[in-house]
């Protein structure tokens, strides 16, 4: 694996700025990702990390910006966009169509087809098999629509949806909140494999602790702007409460746009 | 018998009772069982009101029977594509003006336009007017879904407007007369003439091969499970449902083979030929007609892509979830253009079935029918809510409508009593089918 101080960031997002019938909901806000990377985004609820973060995946358009991936320029105007960069986004609602099967969910958007240009629902099966065989082995149910399974089984669709396609960026926003902590724990797991494969990954969530236990880095923000970043070794639970909270940047963290000045 | 292992796995295999078992290997909806059972109820009531008011039963005859088939066509056209447009969670109003308009351009096409330029009963003249009707319901339907889709208009009000902008548009073509008789050819569409019925061993020939495509279809899905080591259905479920299919194919074709020519027609062609008549009769048969072969044609056309493409994977992704389909990089504008689109084309279709059959066009062609299309897709089993419904179970929902409607008709219903039925049917069936969903929830 490559230290992150030797490579090229995967992904940088500079001055990106969206607003809402006038509310600033990302107001010039900075942050990178570097390859085998897990960057936490923390904030209070509107802080603007879904929005800065559902920019990179393609669902909302930046009003200003510069996106680069792999160090070019990226135009990302809709998810489709996004995912051919190889970024792949686990949504906190999950975003699973309810009525169709895990495997009708997990190939949506890129379906196997046979020679005929029809679907190969015999072949998605077989790979989707594959693949929820290593998330969760006790899954069985790929004739159901996801609708009749529980939590932690659609969450593993929605994962395996994410991973399954080679990702090399990879977006969770709260990928653990509808979970009980058996699958949390499986989650952290496959961060933590997922990160040795070199993948960078930014998460999103509310629970510090996860955040710390999981991060490289943590990247806080308030009010659309970014209060500071640093490596979690260097700053600790309380100086990061204290960014959330009071916007404050303590020293171990390089200060963002929207950091308290000390005046 | 759900072995050992699946018992552990999954408790609720274990305390299945014979019915529920024979269910899950079958994979045959309950639903469409309901649905089958109201059709036989309904089929046998008739007959039975009709011995008993008139001393003789006129429903279960072939002659009913096959007219019945016909009359549905063009309902079961447009109710494969109202299913679709229900589980994107939109709706299309405008099917009957839409359906009139369609009818009366292309009326007035061959009347008035073809038959003068290439003179009358030219063998080009059906092909250009019915590709007028499809590029006239393509460009409606398109026009429709651009509304929907690019524009932002909810459905129900972009429909709304169109049900009563179709409707003075047809008028403006024809300002209320009535344009006949239609080409002979284009005639056929319709299921009236002569020519219009592919005969007893057509009939049959076309049965067998329906019977072969459900063989081979039951062992190419067998062999595709089999590639990848799926559990396959146990080999009595297969059995029971080729024997199924292949019984009602075969039943089917027995039925319209059961109608014979009418005798004027019989004699009239026997002379053109120069056979003479035995003193038994002429039995011809009618067999199936053409547009209960559009019908079932446009079918499986449409159950092909709502199943197997990614098109109709689309639509019921989108009718699940849009935001999700959106997400995962479904564009789900341009599905929903499609879509429109496409209702528009089978409307076309509907349009020259019906203009064909009366062998006439006017702007009252299609009045009332987006509700009997669309009760046609509710009563089979479509939900409102969006993302379920099956081509198959509208189409039967329109066979059951138009039973319904036609045995009141044959039994000398008073029309205002006939649509006191019809409307309160429908209502029951949407009742029926929460109370299912309720329970199975």
């Amino acid at each position: 694996m490559q230290t992150q101080t030797a490579s090229a960031p995967l992904v940088e997002m500079q001055d990106i700025s969206i607003a809402f019938g006038g509310i600033k909901a990302v107001d010039h806000a900075s942050i990178e990702l570097y390859p085998g990377e897990v960057v936490g985004l923390l904030g209070h609820n509107g802080a603007g990390k879904s929005t800065l973060i559902k920019i990179l995946s393609g669902a909302y358009k930046r009003d200003g910006g510069s996106i680069r991936v792999g160090g070019e320029e990226a135009r990302i105007e809709n998810p489709r966009d996004a995912k051919t960069y190889g970024i792949e986004t686990i949504y906190q609602t999950l975003a699973l169509a309810d009525n169709v099967d895990a495997a009708s969910n997990l190939f949506l958007g890129r379906e196997i087809r046979t020679r005929w240009g029809t679907l190969d629902d015999a072949a998605m099966e077989s790979q989707a098999r594959e693949v929820m065989g290593r998330l969760n082995p006790n899954f069985r149910r790929f004739k159901d629509p996801v609708k009749s399974l529980s939590g932690g089984q659609r969450q593993s669709v929605a994962i395996a949806r994410a991973i399954h396609f080679n990702a090399r960026i990879l977006i969770m926003d709260e990928p653990t909140a509808a979970l009980g902590p058996q699958e949390t724990a499986q989650v952290g797991e496959l961060i933590k494999q997922l990160k040795a494969d070199g993948i960078g990954i930014f998460l999103i969530s509310h629970d510090i602790h996860d955040v710390f236990d999981l991060a490289d880095r943590v990247c806080v923000m308030k009010n659309g702007r970014v209060v500071g970043t640093g490596k979690t070794k260097d700053v600790t639970k309380d100086e990061v409460l204290g960014m959330i909270i009071l916007g404050k940047c303590p020293a171990g963290a390089t200060p963002g746009s929207g950091a308290m000045r000390p005046d | 018998m759900a072995s050992a292992a699946d018992t552990q796995l999954n408790p609720a295999l274990a305390s299945e009772s014979p019915v529920q078992r024979f269910f899950r290997a079958t994979e045959i909806d309950t639903r469409l069982l309901g649905m089958v059972g109201a059709l036989i109820l309904i089929w046998v009531g008739f007959q039975i009101f009709g011995i008993l008011r008139t001393g003789d039963g006129v429903f279960l005859t072939p002659r009913n029977l096959w007219n019945l088939l016909v009359q549905t066509s063009a309902i079961a056209v447009m109710s494969t594509g109202m299913v679709l447009i229900i589980v994107m969670r939109h709706i299309d109003l405008s099917v009957g003006s839409m359906l009139s308009f369609v009818g009366v351009v292309t009326g007035v096409a061959q009347a008035n336009y073809l038959a003068p330029l290439l003179g009358s009963d030219h063998p080009a003249t059906w092909i250009i007017a019915v590709l007028i009707a499809l590029g006239v319901g393509a460009a409606v339907g398109a026009f429709n879904g651009f509304l929907v889709a690019y524009a932002g208009i909810p459905s129900f009000i972009v429909t709304l407007g169109g049900l009563i902008v179709y409707n003075g548009a047809a008028w403006s073509v024809i300002r209320g007369e009535t344009v006949a008789p239609m080409d002979s050819r284009f005639e056929l569409i319709g299921g009236t003439p002569r020519g219009a019925w592919i005969g007893g061993t057509g009939s049959w020939a076309l049965g067998f091969i329906v019977c072969a495509a459900i063989l081979v279809g039951i062992l190419s899905n067998r062999r595709a499970r089999a590639r990848f080591r799926f559990p396959q259905r146990p080999i009595w479920a297969e059995a029971l449902l080729a024997t199924v299919g292949c019984g009602l194919t075969l039943g089917t074709v027995l039925v319209v083979n059961a109608y014979y020519w009418p005798p004027k027609v019989a004699e009239a062609y026997a002379l053109e030929n120069n056979i003479t008549i035995p003193p038994e009769g002429l039995n011809y048969s009618h067999g199936f007609a053409i547009p209960v072969l559009i019908a079932l044609g446009v079918g499986v056309a449409m159950s092909f892509l709502a199943r197997r493409t990614r098109f109709g994977r689309y639509i019921y992704a989108i009718g699940g979830n849009p935001e999700a389909a959106e997400l995962a990089g479904v564009n789900t504008r341009k599905i929903t253009l499609l879509m429109f689109m496409l209702m528009g084309i089978l409307v076309a279709i509907s349009a020259c079935i019906t203009a064909a059959r009366l062998d006439a066009a006017s702007n009252s062609l299609g009045q009332f029918d987006e509700l009997y299309v669309i009760a046609a897709t509710v009563i089979g089993g479509t939900s409102l809510a969006g993302g379920v419904g099956t081509i198959f179970g509208a189409m039967l929902g329109a066979l059951v409508m138009q039973s319904l409607q036609s045995g009141m008709t044959l039994l000398n219903f008073d029309s205002a009593v006939k649509d006191i039925i019809v409307g309160s049917v429908l209502v029951f069936a949407v009742w029926i089918d929460q109370i299912y969903r309720r329970r199975q929830a």
